[in-house]
């Protein structure tokens, strides 16, 4: 089972995949195309956790060495949109990219919870594609959030897939294409940190609650994309995210 | 924590601002210039005290087993009342429903360059209260004084008239990359030498014209709830 929340006529609705392979289900029994809805994030979002440096080759990309304890930065709920939304790159960005990564939804609160038990906490999956703008970084409280917590700039979706139907912890394959090239690789079974670990240590400190969710990291690939960009995050079986890359004149900055 | 203006509940994003006094950045020295961090810091440098931190105005808060104390930031919070994207410093006090009194506790951490989210970020870690009150009630913001007690002795005294940036400044600066929505805080700084608790003990944070926010802290949440 997979569900979207989608805004339509005038309402924000849960959407499933019509059997016809491309348009969508309302749960209020209309179908439509995937093109005449809003997308949003696919649930109501909480705490966002983020992962830093979370593959091997990502950290060698960044020539960081690895890591003893995650490397854990905290996002708000305002930088967040949904598939199929405009991303915008300030005029002054010289180097801005994308991060393809799995998003672990939390469907359980979860408080001290053992490696072994961890997964019982974990409600589905979703993309998420974290953008992050390198000129901006300082080293302060590091990824300081002018880099990290941009309106626009944590996109989520398109749909939450249960995690019954994922076997776990996941093992996927994933990649971002941009303008329809691949430029970024990896597959989630390489994370440093797995999903049960992360699970265990966040937990050991800060109680995890229903729509929480934990962006695991992104592999190396990280390139520049610019306005009118689009740029796309998939991950096997779990969903494909489009994102556009759009310029400040969109959004009326001079 | 409800209250009796607009937006009238917390969304829960509450955002800490790091060094926004001139005391904490002076007591770096020259250290700002040196590695790691190369160079003072910039723009405005904030933190999330998410969800699970917030607690209220007589709450206990946890200090966690391997710590062997938490510091009480004290701290003026802006509560946003109305959707503040973009906004310029002039009319930036406009978007802010009123203030309140935060507790920013965290676990002593020296580096500020990637401290672990577990100092900022554990369950309890953001008292706040007792009530938010109105601008107009206040005054010069940039004026009121702000005490804090450690089991009823007087241990901190500081007055926002330390801040670098005023609740003006830092709205146009932090709002020009982040929208803050209604319900959002926005701390503006904790100055220098936070005190330090340890279980067993209480704090009692006051700011002209806020009230008294009072937390006790011990070694196990559960057993004291």
């Amino acid at each position: 089972m997979k569900r979207a929340r989608v805004a339509y006529a005038g309402a924000v609705h849960e959407a499933t995949p019509h059997a016809d392979g491309t348009r969508l289900r309302l749960a209020d029994g209309r179908i439509v195309a995937e093109d005449a809805v809003v997308w949003l994030p696919p649930f109501e979002v909480g705490t966002v956790v983020a992962l830093g440096l979370n593959y091997a080759d990502h950290a060698k990309e960044l020539a960081f060495n690895a890591q003893q304890e995650p490397l854990v930065f905290l996002k708000g709920a305002g930088a967040l949109i949904g598939h199929r939304g405009q991303t915008r790159r300030p005029a002054d960005a010289t180097f801005m990219h994308y991060e393809c990564e799995l998003a672990v939804v939390i469907g359980r609160r979860a408080r001290r919870v053992a490696r072994a038990d961890a997964m019982d906490h974990v409600a589905g999956y979703t993309v998420a594609n974290d953008y992050a703008i390198r000129d901006y970084l300082e080293n302060w409280y590091r990824p300081n959030l002018r880099v990290k917590n941009r309106d626009t700039c944590t996109v989520l979706g398109p749909w939450l897939v249960d995690a019954a139907d994922v076997a776990g912890p996941p093992a996927l394959d994933l990649r971002t294409l941009v303008n329809g090239v691949v430029t970024q690789r990896g597959n989630t079974r390489d994370l440093i940190f797995d999903i049960p670990f992360l699970i265990e240590y966040l937990s050991g400190f800060m109680t995890l609650s229903p729509g929480d969710v934990i962006l695991t990291g992104t592999p190396e690939g990280v390139v520049d994309v610019k306005p009118g960009d689009e740029v796309v995050c998939e991950i096997d079986g779990i969903g494909r995210l489009v994102n556009t890359i759009v310029d400040d004149a969109v959004f009326g900055r001079a | 924590m409800p209250f009796d203006v607009a937006p009238f509940r917390l969304s829960g994003t509450v955002y800490g601002t790091l060094l926004n006094y001139r005391d904490a950045l002076e007591a770096l020295g020259t250290s700002v210039h040196e590695a790691p961090y190369k160079a003072p810091p910039k723009s405005v440098v904030l933190y999330v005290k998410p969800r699970n931190t917030l607690a209220g105005s007589g709450d206990a808060v946890e200090v966690p087993a391997d710590a062997a104390e938490l510091e009480v930031g004290p701290s003026l919070g802006l509560v946003i009342g109305r959707t503040a994207c973009r906004v310029s410093e002039a009319e930036a006090l406009d978007h802010v429903a009123g203030c309140v009194i935060v507790a920013d506790v965290s676990v002593s951490h020296a580096s500020f360059y990637r401290p672990q989210v577990r100092f900022k970020a554990g369950d309890g870690f953001c008292p706040i209260g007792p009530r938010v009150v109105s601008l107009d009630a206040l005054g010069d913001l940039g004026r009121l004084a702000i005490r804090v007690q450690v089991d009823g002795r007087m241990v901190h005294e500081s007055s926002t008239a330390g801040w670098i940036r005023s609740p003006a400044r830092l709205l146009a600066e932090v709002t020009d990359f982040m929208t803050l929505a209604p319900g959002d805080i926005l701390m503006t700084g904790v100055p220098h030498g936070a005190p330090r608790v340890r279980a067993g003990q209480r704090s009692a944070i006051e700011i002209d014209g806020l009230g008294r926010l009072e937390n006790r802290f011990v070694a196990n949440a559960e057993a004291a709830s």
